[in-house]
């Protein structure tokens, strides 16, 4: 992994490596859930591949981002619902 | 790309890269294209191997990053080859939605993307020899693998490692497994029944035959095998039986000008992806003889993902272990009360949303199919092709 960078989780300043996705960022800070689902339930992510969209945030303002396959930049601002 | 290509290869696993190589090497215009940021499939991807530099020198061209999605492939290039591989196979079980719940692969993935697991207690369960290969990449990361549990009888599983010496590329892979296992606990004929955990997951309820105990853990990651990605060959027209495409001797679909390579046709690993690739990518650049001087190999390791397929095979009990309350369709919640006594999939759609949501079904399609044995929704044709026509034999 490469060289420290830092990210905002719901406003709180959280420090990762280049190259980490969001979702392995997201679950090292402990985020309590990425996103509720229909019925309200807390879910996180389950294929780490891209396909079940569990692991879906908010990144830089654009909605339903799957953050498995996206990797954190210096700066990035992630949002969970 | 004007005037587009000879080949147009979808997924630039090994399968892919095979074929691509193939094609490229016979002379023939090639382009591969795959979703995600980097080559490789699932088994190779960000490394550097014998194949990848072979297709770095093959003048095959590649484009990352973008989902093949509908059948203006074809207008790409003459010939595609899907090589779109497989995913994993959930099921459903009480507590499968608690955070801290993941696949067994969902698992691989996260850790090699950075998820720090050191100090985490994990238990890892299923089915397939994906279970071992994800224990072993947790507890070298610094994880306490407290338990792997496959639910195969144990007899099946010791008679498929008896097997392997006639694979011995598998029998080394295996023994490589072992050792970087060290002194994890492995047991056969045993199935996680439910997870448990207030607003996470804290523990698993475990069962092997009559035997139930709890387990507590931070972390669980369930798979149940592997499912081939069917849905853009379904989309094309291709046949698709039991889950997967249906391939020729050439490995055409079919659909003409389509063929098909990997896991995309069933199961079997990476050797068997690689050898149908290159018959795949010798057959659409017309080199027949070439491609058929390989059929004995492909034989081999077909055999042998029909040997992993009869070993794994998933018991009765682990696909009741949902109760009617249980969430099956994750996107939309449905539950497995109000799927079960539908007539078949597009019917569930229709009364409940199952399969309408973000993932567009390729999570509870796959487990529909495995419960229930509900088959796609697309319309079949119902033959091969009689006559196949290679690109390049004039
Ligand atoms: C989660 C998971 C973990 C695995 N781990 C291991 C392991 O540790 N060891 C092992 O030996 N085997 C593992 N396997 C098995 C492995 O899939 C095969 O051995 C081998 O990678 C299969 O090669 P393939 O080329 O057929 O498919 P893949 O390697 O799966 O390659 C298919 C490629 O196609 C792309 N693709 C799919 N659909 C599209 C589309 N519509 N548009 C664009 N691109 C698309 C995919 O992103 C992927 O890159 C794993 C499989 C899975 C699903
Ligand atoms: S974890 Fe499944 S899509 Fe990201």
């Amino acid at each position: 992994m490469g060289r420290r960078i830092t990210i905002s989780v719901n406003g709180r300043a959280v420090e990762t490596r280049e190259g980490t996705s969001v979702a392995a960022a997201l679950l090292n800070a402990g985020v309590a859930r990425f996103r509720r689902s229909e019925s309200g339930e807390a879910r996180e992510p389950l294929c780490g591949m891209g396909i079940c969209m569990e692991c879906r945030v908010t990144i830089d303002g654009e909605a339903q981002v799957r953050s498995c396959q996206r990797l954190c930049e210096d700066g990035m601002e992630v949002e969970t619902t | 790309m004007s005037g587009g290509s000879d080949v147009v290869v979808v997924g630039a696993g090994p399968a892919g890269l095979a074929a691509a190589c193939q094609a490229a090497e016979s002379g023939a215009r090639v382009l591969v294209m795959d979703d995600n940021a980097a080559a490789g499939g699932q088994v190779w991807r960000g490394e550097q191997g014998e194949w990848q530099e072979r297709f770095a020198r093959s003048g095959a061209a590649l484009e990352t990053g973008r989902a093949v999605i509908d059948e203006r492939v074809r207008e790409r290039g003459r010939t595609v080859v899907l090589a779109t591989g497989a995913r994993e196979l959930f099921l459903p079980f009480p507590g499968w939605t608690l955070p801290g719940v993941v696949g067994a692969g969902g698992l691989q993935a996260l850790i090699k993307s950075g998820y720090d697991v050191a100090g985490k207690r994990v238990v890892v369960a299923g089915s397939g020899p994906l279970l071992y290969a994800v224990a072993a990449l947790a507890r070298e990361k610094g994880a306490s693998v407290m338990l792997v549990a496959e639910q195969a009888p144990g007899a099946a599983v010791a008679g498929f490692v008896r097997g392997l010496w006639r694979h011995p590329e598998k029998l080394a892979q295996g023994v490589g497994l072992a050792m970087a296992l060290g002194g994890v606990e492995a047991v056969r004929g045993c199935w996680v029944e439910e997870a448990m955990g207030r607003g996470r997951v804290e523990g698993v309820k475990m069962r092997c035959g009559r035997r139930v105990w709890e387990e507590s853990c931070d972390v669980l990651a369930a798979g149940f095998g592997l499912t081939p990605n069917t849905e853009l060959a379904e989309m094309l027209g291709c046949h698709v039986r039991a889950g997967a495409v249906e391939t020729g001797d050439w490995q055409q679909t079919s659909v003409e000008g389509v063929y098909a390579a990997g896991e995309v046709t069933g199961i079997g690993g990476v050797e068997k992806s690689v050898v149908e690739g290159e018959i795949a990518g010798l057959a659409a650049a017309g080199r027949r003889a070439e491609a058929e001087r390989l059929f004995g190999r492909r034989a081999q390791w077909r055999r042998f993902g029909e040997e992993l397929g009869r070993a794994f095979a998933l018991r009765e009990e682990v696909k009741r272990l949902a109760r009617g309350e249980t969430v099956l369709c994750r996107c939309e919640d449905v539950t497995v009360g109000q799927l079960r006594d539908r007539a078949g999939w597009r019917e569930a759609k229709l009364r409940t949303r199952c399969g309408m949501g973000a993932c567009q079904g390729r999570v509870c399609g796959a487990i529909t199919r495995t419960l229930f044995g509900w088959g796609p929704s697309k319309p079949r044709p119902p033959l091969y092709p009689t006559r196949f026509e290679d690109l390049f034999s004039d």
